[in-house]
């Protein structure tokens, strides 16, 4: 197995590393790759798949380790890279706390826009969800009748306040006039589980941590909340085409912290787009149901970044950060 | 200090840790009472177990007054001496070990640490205390750097730098 | 039936290829090393060796890292009994137990029980695992966060004995655990508590490792450094092909507890949220709370070792379940397989039993023989761990106080924890020399979240209802349940007063 291993590494370093060696900068010890949730949900799937494809494809003359700093919403790994300023050797993969938390959490003194942009590797979007026992409700418009009569006793199942869904979900209140009650539960997964045990009555959840339950028919979707329908979900509606103006996404990129060099800018963003193009991240992007054409970096993600964290600081206003924070 | 003096320090320090908890929770503007529909608050939780916590050191107070803790009866020395050498020593070393990890790296602290132990604790001979000192570091980084992929505390850039050029010698002869 | 036994026989003949017996080995052996490093269980070494497992097909993949967490399972015992430092959360019960019985010169036979209480429940577990895994992930799916709240104080009414003789101080000590299972950022409110110092670090929480590896690993050391005054080691065991039978005829004072902690474990670890923690602290409470010596727990024995060692092998198979039925982690050793699974090509999920059947057998079937695998490596290894209690103390202590360090560095990679868990250290050593119990407060941290998130979860769902946790019906049988374990002993005692009275009396 040595030997294979040996021969896979060294035929894969011949053909992919060749033009990566022609760059002046390489890192000299291992990355630290910090992801700014805990193991096992989204963000820490994507890092270590793209950790795995690194190792595999012999992208980098040092590994990559992933690192979770999950503590405070992504408030530990924001505070972490503003502390690394000038590091070359340290990027971090992001979720939309990358914008939040520094807007929640104020006293944090972070500017998300001094990051070094490096790639965005994938948009991921939200679906509404209910369970299939519901046969009343069909549609967005059902939906909405449902929990008007329910009113507080409606429950929606969220992976935590102040996390996207929340975000999400004071957006639905504030645009259809009811309130529910939002019940935190600790990741997707759960979330998922409760759904489908009937423990709560709606979520929206990214087609990832729902996919499997509703091939297997135990949910279904009601509208997706991305400016055009996915392919995975050629027939539920966009909110848009309901006249209901929401549409959120989850960017899942990957930064540097402030002031890297900009040779070592350089080589991530070519190992990232290698990453990108790569089959094996094109075929976890559409069984997953994430959107990736083409990946976004330098200037233009630096633009993306200040256009959300503008976005996200208006909707925070908007909805009130006392209906994302629960009290 | 006897035994029942250090029973009465501890009680008071407790007391005033679990009085201070209160205080973090209720100054952190966090609801601690009964949120209307919703349940407990936040700070709910920690204040009141807080609160557990200080009358459980008031009873631990009363019960020291009283002379019912067997602790509150003895009045032997709390570290008697020839342990609080042997104890302060050790958990000194321990401080030693994470300080030095912070600026000299985490290999070279162990060496220090080993041969600290083993040479002027143990009185063992050189030969043993080298291969201790030697063979910690090298069991460390075999089994945390090479095969899980940690990357320990390297200390000041200038120790960071020495070890980068000694690890690079594994990528290039065995990569 | 008979389609299970086929599945079963092809899942068996898929474990016996040449190439994954090899991994199951190589992993049960890997699993074992990592397991008894005291910080380093199951999630470093599955996190660390999942991109290894791209190189062979997945169903030789996920073999191989069954593999490795079932080693890490039996290997989190090894540290607990011979070092007295738990490696990993569920292996707090055992230390209760086995650190006594080392000290005792008895480390052998508690190794021994250990081995074979994990071997049962490991096999008790897969079995129920085979024959009922459909019916259970729909009875899990029941399970609401009024129901795990319910489990919480079950688990809770469990320890009620735990507990030292002074109660003031044992209730300090269990609600200084709770209180500080609450230092970090609430997910429930989504607002900062107990961030001392305004440390930002603070916002992770105190992990659990951090705590019992501190109090275990360096207040342990400094009290047992104080007791022998560094001199006296713990008594050497020579073992020999007659003791070892003999430890192995030991089994008849622990099978009850066995059989007990095997089916209670599996059963919680099938619960989506518990795991294996509070299966093998449950598993011990009511191991003592129905000992006919319950005095003698804590004490060195026997059965204290063995009833968590079953409990937490067979709720580790368990929280398999919830994996692989419903692609919901039961622990975040599983979360990461379940990401492993993700890249490997396949979709866990309700389809995974029917799309890909012969992953699923094939896993099972391996769980059979790294079952097997583990108890003979473990019990032909004890004379090495045992070897381990025969070092001078000047050498044993700085090979402990590294561990410590780098263990507890390992878990989170950051200084600030193990600062964190020298203070922890020295004050739960100043404290115990008072008489204040230690394992309470270790308790409270692991159950402390889980109970406190589960509560208000309910409440919150129930809008502030409380009446919820008795009008739904398994949480009313297990909050009966835990009234009656909580009365039980006062129960008992009164019985045995008066027995004794009607005896005086005749």
């Amino acid at each position: 197995m040595n030997t294979f291993k040996l021969l896979v590494a060294s035929a894969s370093a011949l053909a992919l590393t060749a033009p990566a060696a022609l760059a002046e900068w390489q890192p000299k010890k291992p990355v630290e790759f910090i992801i700014m949730a805990g193991t096992g949900g989204g963000a820490d799937q994507i890092a270590r798949l793209l950790q795995g494809l690194i190792q595999k494809k012999d992208l980098s003359p040092r590994p990559f380790i992933p690192i979770n700093k999950p503590g405070g919403s992504g408030a530990e790994a924001l505070r972490y890279m503003q502390d690394k300023a000038g590091d070359n050797h340290t990027v971090m993969m992001t979720l939309n706390s990358f914008y939040t938390t520094p807007i929640i959490q104020e006293d944090l003194g972070i500017d998300v826009t001094e990051f070094t942009p490096i790639g965005l590797m994938a948009m991921d979007t939200f679906l509404l969800w209910v369970n299939t026992d519901r046969e009343d409700i069909t549609d967005l418009d059902s939906f909405n009748a449902a929990v008007s009569e329910a009113g507080k006793n409606w429950k929606v199942g969220g992976t935590g306040s102040g996390q996207e869904d929340s975000v999400l979900t004071a957006m639905m209140e504030a645009e259809f006039g009811y309130d529910v009650t939002y019940i935190p539960f600790p990741g997707g997964g759960t979330v998922a589980k409760n759904l489908v045990g009937n423990q709560i009555d709606s979520t929206v959840n990214n087609p990832a941590e729902q996919m499997e339950f509703w091939r297997a028919g135990n949910t279904k979707p009601l509208v997706q909340f991305s400016a055009e329908r996915m392919p995975a979900f050629p027939d539920v509606p966009t909110a848009k085409e309901l006249g209901v103006e929401i549409e959120y996404y989850m960017q899942r990129s990957v930064n540097g912290p402030p002031d890297m060099d900009p040779e070592a800018v350089e080589w991530y963003v070519n190992l990232f787009q290698e990453l990108f193009d790569s089959e094996e991240w094109q075929a976890f992007c559409k069984s997953d149901g994430l959107t990736c054409e083409k990946m976004m970096k330098g200037e233009d993600l630096a633009t993306f970044h200040e256009n959300q964290k503008v976005a996200h600081e208006k909707l925070i206003e908007k909805v009130g950060a006392g209906a994302i924070t629960g009290e | 200090m006897t035994v029942r003096t250090a029973e009465l320090l501890m009680a008071i320090t407790t007391l005033l840790v679990s009085l201070g908890l209160m205080l973090n929770v209720y100054t952190d503007d966090l609801s601690i009472g009964w949120v209307r529909g919703r349940g407990p608050g936040a700070g709910m939780w920690p204040f009141w177990l807080s609160a557990g916590m200080a009358l459980a050191s008031v009873a631990t107070l009363v019960r020291w007054a009283q002379k019912k803790t067997p602790e509150s009866r003895n009045t032997d020395p709390y570290i008697s001496r020839d342990t609080i050498f042997l104890v302060s020593i050790s958990a000194g070393s321990v401080l030693a070990l994470l300080i030095m990890m912070t600026f000299i790296g985490t290999y070279l602290a162990l060496v220090v640490f080993m041969l600290f132990f083993v040479r002027f604790m143990g009185r063992h001979s050189w030969p043993m205390t080298l291969g201790f000192a030697i063979g910690t570091p090298i069991f460390v980084y075999l089994l945390f750097e090479v095969a899980l992929t940690k990357y320990l505390p390297k200390g000041l850039p200038i120790f960071e730098d020495a070890f980068l050029w000694v690890d690079n010698f594994r990528y290039e002869w065995f990569y | 039936m008979e389609t299970v036994l086929v599945s079963l026989g092809s899942g068996l003949l898929e474990a016996f290829q040449p190439l994954n017996l090899m991994m199951i080995f190589a992993g049960c052996l890997a699993g074992l090393f990592v397991g008894c490093m005291p910080g380093l269980g199951s999630v470093n070494g599955v996190a660390i060796l999942l991109p290894i497992t791209f190189l062979v097909p997945p169903t030789t993949a996920i073999i191989f890292l069954a593999a490795l967490y079932y080693g890490a399972m039996y290997g989190g015992a090894i540290s607990s009994i011979t070092l007295g430092i738990p490696g990993a959360s569920t292996a707090v019960a055992t230390v209760f137990d086995g650190r006594p019985m080392a000290q005792q010169g008895k480390a052998d036979q508690a190794l021994m029980a250990a081995a074979i209480a994990s071997f049962i429940g490991g096999t008790v577990s897969i079995i129920l695992f085979t024959l009922f895994a459909p019916p259970l992930a729909a009875f899990a799916l029941k399970f609401g966060p009024q129901e795990e709240f319910a489990l919480m104080l079950l688990a809770f009414a469990t320890f009620i004995g735990l507990g030292g003789d002074d109660i003031p101080k044992t209730i300090f000590s269990i609600l200084l655990g709770l209180v500080l299972a609450a230092v970090g950022f609430d997910i429930i409110s989504g607002s900062p508590r107990l961030i001392f110092f305004d440390m930002v670090e603070f916002q992770r929480g105190i992990g659990f490792l951090v705590l019992a590896i501190g109090i275990y690993g360096i207040g342990e050391m400094l009290w047992t450094l104080e007791t022998t005054s560094g001199k006296v080691q713990m008594h050497n065991v020579k073992i020999s092909m007659s003791r070892m039978k003999e430890n192995f005829k030991q089994i008849r004072q622990y099978i009850n507890s066995t059989w007990l902690g095997s089916f209670l474990g599996f059963f919680v670890g099938t619960l989506p949220a518990a795991g294996a923690t509070p299966a093998a602290l449950m598993s011990y409470g009511l191991s003592k709370t129905f000992s006919k010596d319950p005095d003698s727990f804590g004490k060195g024995n026997v059965a204290g070792v063995a009833a968590p060692e079953a409990a937490n092998n067979a709720a580790s198979t368990g929280s398999m379940l919830p994996m692989i039925t419903l692609g919901i982690p039961g622990s975040p050793t599983t979360a990461i397989l379940l990401g492993g699974m993700i890249i490997w090509g396949l979709r866990p999920g309700p389809l995974l039993f029917t799309e890909s059947p012969d992953f699923v057998w094939g896993l099972i079937g391996s769980m059979y023989v790294a079952n097997a695998v583990t108890v003979v490596l473990n019990i032909a290894l004890i004379p090495v761990f045992i070897r381990v209690l025969a070092m001078p103390f000047t050498l044993l202590t700085p090979i402990i106080f590294t561990l410590c360090v780098l263990g507890v560095f390992a878990t989170t990679d950051r200084m600030f924890d193990t600062w964190i868990m020298l203070i922890i250290g020295i004050v739960g050593y100043l404290m115990r020399k008072l008489n204040y119990p230690v394992a309470p407060a270790v308790l409270a941290i692991v159950l402390g979240p889980l109970a406190e998130r589960s509560l208000r979860q309910s409440l919150i769902s129930a809008q502030g209802d409380a009446t919820t946790f008795i009008t739904r019906p398994i949480s009313l049988v297990c909050i009966c349940l835990a009234l009656a374990l909580v009365l039980f002993p006062v129960v008992q005692r009164i019985l045995r007063k008066r027995k004794k009275a009607a005896e005086s009396r005749a």
